[in-house]
């Protein structure tokens, strides 16, 4: 089973985020939960969301505290939240930021696999908001292979409506540049 | 048969209300019920459902109009969570004694103080004996099955009873999870269109609802009770049916590995899979445990828990509210009630764990386990894992 933890900030779409991510899943026919850090959200305060995929039922309805994945859609988060917190030694940290590894270990203690994409630049240009919860969908799916790039297409078109195709080449283009800098 | 999709507990709820073709709704928003009410009013208002929604002021006013309308012979169905059912109560023994088949989804939450919105079973415990039928559902697909299954129940002739559908608040409704989701034409087949016993017309006029002199109060209580002790028989009738339809079997009371257990623990809502995680962990080392889950609260299935308690020496009941001052949470108090004329019966341990959105994980059900069959417990019952 994997275990993904989602940082942004209220309004960012995190939840969002974990829903698709459970919808593409569930639409390959594996199981999957998507959650939101259970509690009233505020626009701009740091939030969480989960995602928990298996190819077997899940049974657990606790809460998720050793992530496999963890992702941060805002990098300001990593200065105030130890967004590493629990992380798994072999675990995946994905992070929307232009720093480079040295930059982001003044922050962040966590010696294993980091992979960093310029999320919000994308989201600029594809979307012209920065709004990243599509685009690091593309970055987590490369880096995890938990799902394949093209089961995002069904739910994000049925949540974006006309906006799908823009989501869907940010989502594409996260997926393609999306760097891994540190290998753990 | 059905659909398998992807989708937020609370919503596929509000769509089964909606497979039912309940024609009105009366919902008052509240977190964590407020996608249900949500959902039904984008049902109704995209006119997925010739049904009205009515907005109301509150909960008191919410299940009062659907107690109208049932009268009137529509489907029915009303939400809320919390204090709102609480705010719903002085109604609640209206709807039972007036033998209405009203169908509410609750999402369980605490009740205040202190202001709380997270889950337990705080505001569904206290309404126990307002002669609703009230059912537990532990993951997505039972919501769905059990608000379907609901209708079916409570407007069986030999039942005419209000029903419960209670989902854990969060744990369950903010959950998007894979969901077999029933055709309409199976619905159909299945749900027959209501056929009420009787109805408010201004041309047929009856009264309902009227004043119980001393004369006849009693047996109106007798007659509820009846009533509600013997709809178990049609419960398990819709449940049987159910199965056989969509394949999807019910129980009132659900076990787990408990044919060879020496110890159980005992459920009620969405924490069953977790504890039968916390169940395997225990076999595999070594200890024989099981799990056994109720999934029909009221009327209360005394014969299938004892059935189901068979063997086990040592239960470890957890409970999700407090009777504060009583014997013990009001499951375990139920549960003890029900074994007290039992030859052989279980030692019973009372954990009172996930009060207010307190994460209870496998390992505290190991715990749990471990020292419910070691007999290490000081008091009757204890607050399991709470500071002071």
């Amino acid at each position: 089973m994997l275990e993904i933890r989602w940082h942004g900030r209220g309004g960012q779409g995190a939840v969002t985020s974990v829903e698709l991510l459970a919808l593409s899943a569930i639409g390959e026919g594996k199981f999957a939960q998507g959650f939101p850090s259970f509690g009233p959200e505020r626009r701009g305060a740091p939030v969480a969301a989960f995602n928990r995929v298996d190819d077997k039922k899940i049974k657990i309805r606790s809460g998720i505290y050793t992530p496999d994945v963890v992702v941060v859609l805002d990098e300001s988060l990593i200065a105030m939240v130890d967004v590493a917190e629990g992380l798994k030694r072999n675990g995946t940290l994905i992070v929307n930021t232009t720093r480079n590894l040295a930059e982001l270990r003044a922050n962040i203690k966590f010696e294993g696999k980091i992979a960093v994409c310029d999320a919000t630049g994308i989201a600029w240009k594809e979307l012209g908001v920065p709004i990243t919860n599509t685009t690091m969908l593309g970055a987590v799916i490369r880096v995890t292979n938990v799902v394949k790039l093209s089961s995002l297409e069904k739910p994000i078109q049925a949540r974006f409506g006309r906006l799908a195709i823009k989501n869907q080449t940010a989502a594409k283009r996260a997926y393609e540049e999306v760097r891994i800098i540190n290998e753990g | 048969m059905g659909k398998l999709v992807g989708m937020e507990v609370a919503l596929a709820a509000a769509e089964a209300a909606a497979l039912c073709r309940f024609e009105v709704a009366a919902v008052y928003p509240i977190t964590p019920q407020s996608h249900v009410a949500e959902h039904l009013s984008d049902i109704v208002n995209d006119g997925r459902v010739d049904a009205s929604f009515i907005t109301v002021e509150g909960e008191h006013s919410a299940l009062s109009a659907v107690i109208g309308a049932s009268a009137t012979g529509a489907r029915v169905i009303t939400a809320t969570s919390s204090q709102g059912l609480l705010y719903m109560g002085e109604v609640m023994p209206i709807a039972s004694g007036m033998r209405l088949p009203i169908v509410m989804i609750v999402a369980n939450r605490a009740v205040s103080s202190p202001i709380n919105i997270w889950n337990d079973h705080s505001d569904i415990m206290p309404m126990r004996d307002t002669g609703w039928i009230t059912i537990f559902a532990e993951n997505g697909q039972d919501a769905v099955d059990m608000v379907i299954q609901a209708y079916k129940i409570a407007e069986n002739r030999d039942v005419m009873l209000p029903v419960i559908v209670t989902m854990d608040g969060f744990q369950l409704t903010h959950v998007v999870e894979p969901i077999n989701i029933p055709d309409q034409e199976e619905v159909d087949r299945f749900l027959p269109p209501y056929n009420p016993y009787a109805t408010l017309h201004p041309d047929r006029p009856i009264s309902m609802g009227t004043l119980g002199m001393p004369e006849i109060f009693p047996e109106a209580q007798k007659a509820k009770d009846v009533a509600l002790v013997n709809s178990i028989r049609v419960i398990k009738e819709v449940w049987d049916e159910w199965e056989r339809l969509f394949g999807r079997k019910y129980e009132a009371v659900e076990t787990y590995r408990t044919d060879d257990a020496d110890v159980a623990l005992l459920t009620m809502g969405s924490m069953g899979e977790t504890a039968e995680v916390a169940v395997d962990e225990l076999r595999r080392q070594d200890v024989k445990a099981g799990l056994v889950k109720i999934k029909l609260w009221r009327p209360f299935p005394f014969e299938d828990l004892k059935k189901a308690l068979k063997g086990i020496r040592v239960l470890a009941v957890t409970d999700r509210a407090v009777s504060f001052g009583g014997p013990g949470g009001p499951v375990f108090s139920e549960v003890r009630s029900a074994l007290y004329d039992e030859d052989v019966r279980p030692k019973i341990a009372n954990f009172i764990i996930g009060l207010g959105g307190r994460d209870v994980q496998v390992g505290d059900f190991v715990t749990m386990v471990k020292r419910a069959a070691e007999g290490k417990l000081a008091e009757p019952y204890e607050f399991y894992g709470v500071r002071g």
